[in-house]
């Protein structure tokens, strides 16, 4: 029986006149999603500013504001609501931010925001829209806390691949290796991951596969789970730091993009991805490994031991934050400083980028391959001032997500 | 008859005035009935595409948003095509409500630099009985000036 088509509310300043709406309407009928448009009294336009706190100018902002209000007392019902406003647009930035912790704090229906240009297409929407139906349909998939069976992930990133193999509730094989041919990737690590558990690809009750290569191996290896990488990831992270109840904040960043999730009961409840610039992500570490020529793996050792004050770095644009490392090392910086500021500019562009778009609430969990880059939690820890927790294995939460959602399905084959 | 530029752009309280005085009110609508019955144009609800905000460029930046620039493709014509202009301020949303407050800025800001001062008209919206029929007033009379 084909399923419902999950309802989200488009709560914006105007997509259609931005261009894009067709972009957005794919990328919603490729999740079996539609997108539903409050229905508002006119008038409120007139009054809704004073009484949400936003006197703004622009009447389609005010509109938005209407339209968070009729899903949030339950006068319009969405699955989930998607709140986007143009870039480079400051009253509409306001405006987007509050809208969405306004449904944030007096729903229980998960909220994401987005800034558009023109050029936003469907792809890049396509894995946000993806995770806002999961976690708005299924739920009792996210739901699952212990591991059971034998089971796989794979997490096939932009950078390296990641494999893991689970059996009652423990890790006992894992696999990793640099991102190159997707399948061929897949299939090395994967391999890896069962000759370390001792285990064949027979045994394997379930395969769970994300990441940005999840379609292609899923559909290869017949994976029973084929989930983008906001909600695996998420489940992953509260369960490699033992944080699966109460609130938390998952930041991971990756070799090309970075994501801040804020998490309740480790299911996410708003996110954020970025992806622009690879001045935040893993991207920028390797050229200043490379440039310091030190091994990706001793940067975060060198960071630790040094002064991020002490060097002016701006990774905004990898392109600038070359040229202040090549500035810096020109006037006599010391390699252990620039490596330290490196850490910072990466985690002030998230700071800045990211986790304007979230509530960050503790505990806050870092993941993805930088952050074992020890450089990155200290500076991280520094900026928010908070403790932040790198869990054991932080590298493949991808993965070990997988394995553990996919054990949901032994149960199904089973019925 | 002229071709008279309504702010907001998609008032029919004004529109109707306009007409009735004899003149041809210049309205957004005009604009996206167009937009919507071009045929090859597959872009629902409103056949923009991506190809409006660069048309948008004739009027604004690049750093201006795109749904700015979007907007001017409908409204920018509307202001090159006015000879004269009724604007009114401070207009409750069903009197008529443009969506982007940047974008009246500027379709009001091309208007008034396009047009002689004393051809446009600058009027609040009425906020009493005895405001609304001198309201009515003020923009007819100044309608019935462009009379041949």
């Amino acid at each position: 029986m084909k399923e419902d088509k999950v309802k989200i509310a488009l709560v914006s300043c105007g997509t259609e006149y931005g261009g894009v709406q067709a972009e957005f309407e794919e990328a919603a009928e490729k999740v079996n999603a539609e997108f539903i448009y409050p229905e508002i009294d006119i008038k409120r336009l007139d009054t809704i500013g004073k009484d949400f706190g936003i006197d703004a100018a622009s009447g389609d902002l005010r509109l938005m504001m209407a339209r968070a209000e009729a899903v949030v007392k339950g006068q319009t019902l969405a699955d989930g609501v998607f709140v986007t406003t143009c870039f480079r647009c400051a009253e509409a930035a306001i405006v987007r931010n509050e809208v969405r912790r306004y449904i944030h704090r007096n729903s229980k229906i998960p909220v994401i925001s987005y800034s558009f240009t023109e050029q936003t297409n469907a792809a890049t929407l396509f894995t946000r829209f993806e995770a806002l139906t999961t976690i708005a349909k299924r739920r009792h998939l996210l739901a699952r806390e212990i591991q059971t069976g034998i089971t796989a992930g794979i997490d096939s990133g932009s950078t390296t691949t990641k494999a893991v193999i689970m059996k009652d509730n423990e890790i006992i094989g894992l696999g990793w290796g640099p991102t190159n041919q997707v399948l061929e990737s897949a299939e090395s690590v994967y391999q890896e991951a069962l000759d370390m558990a001792g285990l064949k690809k027979e045994d394997i009750q379930a395969l769970g596969t994300t990441g940005y290569g999840r379609y292609l191996i899923g559909e290869r290896m017949n994976a029973d789970l084929v989930q983008e990488e906001i909600t695996v990831n998420s489940k992953g992270a509260v369960y490699l730091a033992g944080k699966q109840r109460g609130p938390a904040t998952v930041i991971d960043i990756g070799g090309m993009d970075n994501k801040a999730i804020s998490i309740e009961d480790g299911i996410p409840g708003m996110f954020t991805m970025g992806g622009i610039c690879a001045g935040a992500s893993g991207r920028f570490f390797e050229t200043v490994a490379k440039r310091l020529n030190v091994d990706i793996t001793e940067l975060g050792d060198l960071a630790v031991k040094g002064d991020q004050s002490k060097v002016d770095m701006n990774s905004y644009c990898i392109v600038f934050g070359t040229q202040s490392l090549v500035n810096s090392l020109s006037q006599g910086a010391l390699p252990k400083d620039v490596a330290a500021a490196a850490c910072r500019s990466v985690v002030e562009q998230i700071y800045q980028q990211q986790l304007q778009e979230v509530d960050v609430r503790e505990p806050v969990i870092l993941v993805g391959g930088s952050s074992l880059i020890k450089g990155v939690p200290k500076e991280l820890g520094e900026l928010l001032n908070v403790e932040v927790i790198v869990p054991d294995k932080s590298q493949y939460i991808g993965a070990v997500g997988a394995a553990l959602l996919a054990s949901g399905f032994i149960d199904e084959q089973n019925d | 008859m002229v071709k008279v530029f309504i702010y907001p752009t998609n008032s029919f309280i004004l529109s109707d005035l306009v007409m009735r005085a004899g003149h041809e009110p210049l309205v957004v609508m005009n604009q996206v009935r167009e937009k919507v019955t071009t045929l090859g144009v597959d872009s629902p609800p409103m056949n923009i595409t991506p190809e409006d905000p660069k048309t948008g460029l004739k009027y604004a930046a690049i750093e201006v948003p795109a749904g700015v620039r979007g907007r001017m493709a409908l409204n920018g014509p509307l202001t090159e095509q006015a000879e004269i202009a009724i604007i009114v301020e401070g207009a409750p949303a069903d009197f008529g409500c443009s969506g982007c407050n940047r974008t009246n800025e500027l379709t009001k800001f091309l208007v008034r630099d396009r047009l002689d001062r004393s051809k446009i008209l600058e009027i609040k919206y009425p906020e009493s009985d005895e405001q609304i029929h001198e309201f009515v007033y003020k923009i007819l009379d100044f309608l019935n000036t462009f009379n041949d």
